[in-house]
């Protein structure tokens, strides 16, 4: 079903996305991938404050190609999330409520992800340059020394995600593959 | 003899490192546009129609297909006849690398050491191998190598007796293990026998190969072509989320191995299975 919502997420629309839908998001998300996660869980435990507040934010993991001149960003689609699992059930806890990537999440990210209302998105991966297409704005906001890897606010329009894990535990890769499966 | 100035290496690598990122070869487009047909999924079929758009976007504008424009594989093929002047030809790669991936707005996702990963900030060093042949003309190949796909790929050092269902069982493990993580549909490059180090890199250049070209060897066609079938049924599809092209192909290279051994090697690649390739 296609639904457009606006970000940051509330939590009643968190809470009516499902598995499977196919979201077009407007308002603004950030950036964080490996490295800017490990910063900022160093950050955490060292006690100290986060260079953004996570309430009801959305985290997208990718690292943009550098943009030509007269364009917002390059290239913009998912990286691989699961090497992010380590850092996200912390991240939910503290109120994230959405993140968007593409591939498998950890078993800790789900019970994350409904215990907090939360909600994981696919974007397509590979399609970086299509995506690119929705983001109307990039400013790097924190760790600009990470180069690709620095939290960048981005202002998106019709951002196209679909939800693969959502607040009640349903896991669309799960799904959808048994759906067309022929051979174990 | 012939005398080639590495000048002429690195503008070249340069090109390529700019080409190969922004356009597909043309087996790989066909590849995409017949999945477009064939692909029972709703849901996959919207997505196999938006990376062919993002593949036009790409071209037009001049965006990278993927962000991850990959570190540079580079494969040459020498002929024994030439003669390289005006420096260091290793240098000169890694030059046309750092010019390209500079120059041509594409993202520097090298780091300089494993473990203290500070970003090289112009995507060197490349992967180079070489390859010495009869002749006096040089080939070159571009693979830039993204890694999410590289990330899911795996060597097994298999023991003889498992035999070819062995090598079955490697293969559709690795693609299962590989699942949405991967950026399917992927190309499966195979290597099959050599030493542990020789199959990888035979699976490797197998992801160079044309999708639409066979192995010659009659059993490793075949194999090729049952291991796509049983691929394309295991339900994965389009982005991991479900249908029936989770595979372009699988493209398998084969060598002769030790009697104590079966090494297989399963480099994945994503849909962005990028090459440039040019002969000087």
């Amino acid at each position: 079903m296609d639904k457009y919502i606006n970000v940051p997420l509330s939590d009643e629309d968190a809470a009516q996305l499902r598995a499977g839908d196919y979201v077009y998001l407007t308002g603004v998300i950030y950036t964080a991938r490996d490295a800017a996660h490990k910063r900022m869980a160093e950050t955490l435990e060292a006690g100290e404050a986060l260079p953004l507040s996570l309430k009801q934010n959305v985290i997208y993991y990718m690292g943009p190609s550098p943009a030509r001149e007269g364009r917002p960003i390059g290239s913009a689609g998912p990286t691989t999330s699961s090497r992010m699992d380590k850092y996200a059930p912390d991240l939910l806890d503290l109120g994230l409520k959405g993140m968007i990537g593409k591939g498998k999440r950890s078993p800790q990210v789900k019970d994350a992800v409904m215990r907090n209302g939360a909600v994981y998105f696919a974007a397509v991966g590979g399609a970086g340059a299509l995506l690119s297409k929705s983001i109307l704005s990039s400013e790097v906001i924190a760790y600009d020394d990470l180069g690709t890897e620095a939290i960048r606010r981005l202002e998106v329009k019709d951002f196209p995600v679909i939800v693969v894990m959502d607040s009640f535990g349903n896991n669309l890769y799960e799904t959808a593959i048994k759906e067309y499966a022929k051979e174990d | 003899m012939r005398t080639i100035d590495v000048s002429i290496i690195t503008d070249n690598i340069k090109e390529m490192c700019i080409e190969a990122n922004h356009f597909l070869s043309s087996d790989m487009k066909a590849a995409l546009d017949c999945a477009c047909i064939q692909e029972e999924a709703p849901l996959g079929k919207q997505i196999l129609g938006q990376l062919q758009e993002n593949l036009e976007i790409a071209g037009a504008d001049m965006i990278p297909i993927c962000q991850d424009t990959g570190m540079a594989v580079i494969f040459m093929e020498i002929g024994q006849d030439v003669h390289f002047t005006g420096g260091s030809l290793e240098e000169a790669i890694h030059e046309g690398v750092r010019r390209g991936y500079v120059d041509g707005y594409l993202r520097k996702s090298v780091v300089k050491d494993p473990i203290f990963r500070e970003n090289t900030k112009d995507n060197t060093p490349a992967i180079i191998y070489y390859e010495m042949v009869p002749g006096e003309t040089v080939k070159i190949t571009v693979a830039p190598k993204g890694f999410g796909s590289e990330n899911m790929s795996r060597v097994f050092m298999l023991k003889p007796a498992d035999g070819i269902e062995g090598v079955k069982n490697a293969i559709l493990t690795a693609v299962k293990d590989a699942g949405p993580n991967a950026c399917p549909p992927m190309v499966v490059g195979v290597g099959i026998g050599g030493t542990f180090e020789k199959c990888a890199l035979m699976a490797k250049k197998a992801l160079t190969r044309p999708v639409n070209q066979h192995s010659e060897i009659p059993y490793v066609k075949e194999l090729e072509e049952e291991m796509l079938t049983r691929i394309n049924s295991l339900g994965i599809g389009p982005g991991g989320l479900g249908g029936s092209t989770t595979a372009f192909a699988v493209n398998i290279n084969t060598y002769p191995t030790h009697i104590a051994g079966l090494p297989v090697a399963i480099n994945i690649c994503c849909h962005v299975n990028r090459h440039a390739v040019r002969e000087i």
